[in-house]
């Protein structure tokens, strides 16, 4: 991946092989300007690469025609950005519920969707506040409801937690989680190993090259070995 | 509960513990790979490259190059003029460097000492590549940290006080293990600026002589 021509041109990220399977979270680390945002950008579909291709649910985007790329950001993939990325003019509900309108699902059910959505990230009360109104961690919260409602598959999720507390980021990376162990596929960044640790795989990325990749271990050593029997 | 929860403890001292028994084997053997040494200069190369914050005396020191010998991973070399002992490392001594240096230390029975003593000297020494002992440290520390989460997760809202106990260990190891990422993410950006500013040029041994050595007869007696 190239940012601008000829003399100018940076590169930006460099021979990326990266597979996410059905139910698989995997976590991005790497230091700031190492290329996080843009790999994600570019799994996402909302940036061409310059050269490569990215498959998307057997889909090389590159061939799809605009329409169906729309109804691949629209259905399948939920996008949390670095900067949130809400739209101001509308409040919390209806920035959840904007992805599922314009996929064509009726108002009533959106709002119904998007209100369970809001529930999971504990902001029930907060429904009717517009962006301007709410906290960096809340507006956080709120796009990270708008890109998971409706059962997206593919969560591709820039800092989720960059702007939580250590328990609510606890309480969105459950949620993550829960929609993986469900057969979501989830790619995360972070700077945070404790955030990280929640992944199934950790990919480290320096200059935008991937450099080393951690796969979790099974737990059964620790548990087996020192979890207490638990009292009937 | 005490005794089941010794393997948690040992994992959560090796990941918090300064200042347990530190195996400053290898630590010597690395500086010997950089050129023989007498057993009073070693012990000052070794103060000189890890801030003095684990002070030897010259006894230890010797006792460590006597296993060495005897484990074939240094040799006594001829005793010069001064009747001064000067040991060598040997292959098989260099290929066990080597093993040091590219593998993360383990966490059982190591202390978190021995991975500062590690990342303190191979900084000084010519030929390691820092950013993959970091790297390849990280890597095992973030499994690790991946195991305490899935354990974490796994369990149900506590319903004992034995089991919130146990939730509370766990909860400080991962922490703690967290700590150690953040403590080898910090010191690869420092290492970046280094090398940034003008890079960071190995410490060759000093070479002037030291008075003090160890008799050779008190050697060849061992
Ligand atoms: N549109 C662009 N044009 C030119 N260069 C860009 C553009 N977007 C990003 N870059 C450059 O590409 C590199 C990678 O940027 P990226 O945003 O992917 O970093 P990151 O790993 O997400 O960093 P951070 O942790 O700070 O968010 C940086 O050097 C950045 O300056
Ligand atoms: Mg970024």
């Amino acid at each position: 991946m190239k940012f601008g021509d000829g003399a100018t041109s940076v590169p930006a990220l460099v021979d990326i092989d990266l597979n996410v399977s059905e139910g698989e979270m995997v976590a991005i680390m790497g230091a700031s300007g190492s290329g996080k945002s843009t790999l994600l950008t570019v799994a996402g579909g909302l940036l061409p690469p310059s050269s490569g291709s990215v498959w998307v649910d057997g889909k090389n985007l590159r061939e799809c025609a605009p329409r169906q790329l729309s109804a691949i950001r629209r259905r399948t993939l939920g996008f949390i950005f670095q900067d949130f990325n809400l739209v101001p003019s509308l409040n919390t509900l209806e920035n959840v519920a904007l992805p599922l309108e314009l996929d064509g699902v009726r108002l009533r059910k959106a709002t119904r969707i998007a209100m369970e959505a809001l529930a999971l990230v504990e902001l029930s009360e907060y429904a009717g506040r517009y962006p301007s109104e709410l906290s960096g961690g809340q507006q956080q919260r709120v796009a990270i409801a708008r890109a998971v409602v409706g059962g997206r598959s593919l969560i591709l999720a820039d800092e989720p937690t960059g702007a939580l507390d250590s328990s609510t980021s606890e309480i969105v990376l459950g949620m993550l989680r829960d929609r993986v162990d469900s057969g979501a596929s989830c790619i995360i960044v972070t700077h945070d190993a404790r955030h990280a640790a929640w992944a199934d795989r950790i990919v480290f990325i320096r200059d935008g090259r991937i450099v080393d990749q951690a796969r979790s271990e099974s737990p059964s050593v620790l548990l087996t070995r020192s979890r207490p029997e638990s009292t009937p | 509960m005490i005794g089941r929860n010794i393997h948690l403890l040992s994992i959560y001292s090796a990941l918090t513990q300064f200042g347990g028994p530190l195996s400053v084997r290898l630590g010597l053997l690395a500086i010997l790979n950089q050129g023989p040494c007498y057993g009073y200069q070693l012990r000052r190369e070794f103060d000189r490259r890890t801030g003095s914050a684990w002070p030897m005396n010259i006894g230890q020191v010797y006792t460590t190059l006597d296993r060495l010998v005897r484990d074939r991973y240094a040799s006594r070399m001829e005793s010069d003029g001064d009747g001064q002992v000067t040991y060598a490392i040997t292959d098989q001594g260099r290929s066990e460097v080597d093993t040091w240096l590219s593998s993360p230390v383990v966490r059982e029975g190591a202390s978190r000492d021995e991975l500062v003593m590690k990342l303190a000297i191979a900084v000084t020494l010519p030929g390691v590549d820092i950013a993959r002992v970091i790297q390849a440290q990280r890597t095992a520390t973030l499994q690790l940290l991946q195991s305490l989460t899935r354990v974490k997760n796994s369990t149900t809202d506590p319903t004992s006080a034995d089991e919130l106990a146990w939730l509370l260990t766990i909860d400080a190891m991962i922490f703690a293990a967290e700590g150690e990422v953040r403590w080898l993410d910090h010191s690869e950006a420092r290492l970046v600026r280094a090398v940034a500013e003008g890079g960071v040029e190995p410490l060759p041994l000093s070479g002037s002589k030291v008075r003090r050595g160890r008799p050779v007869k008190a050697a060849a007696n061992e």
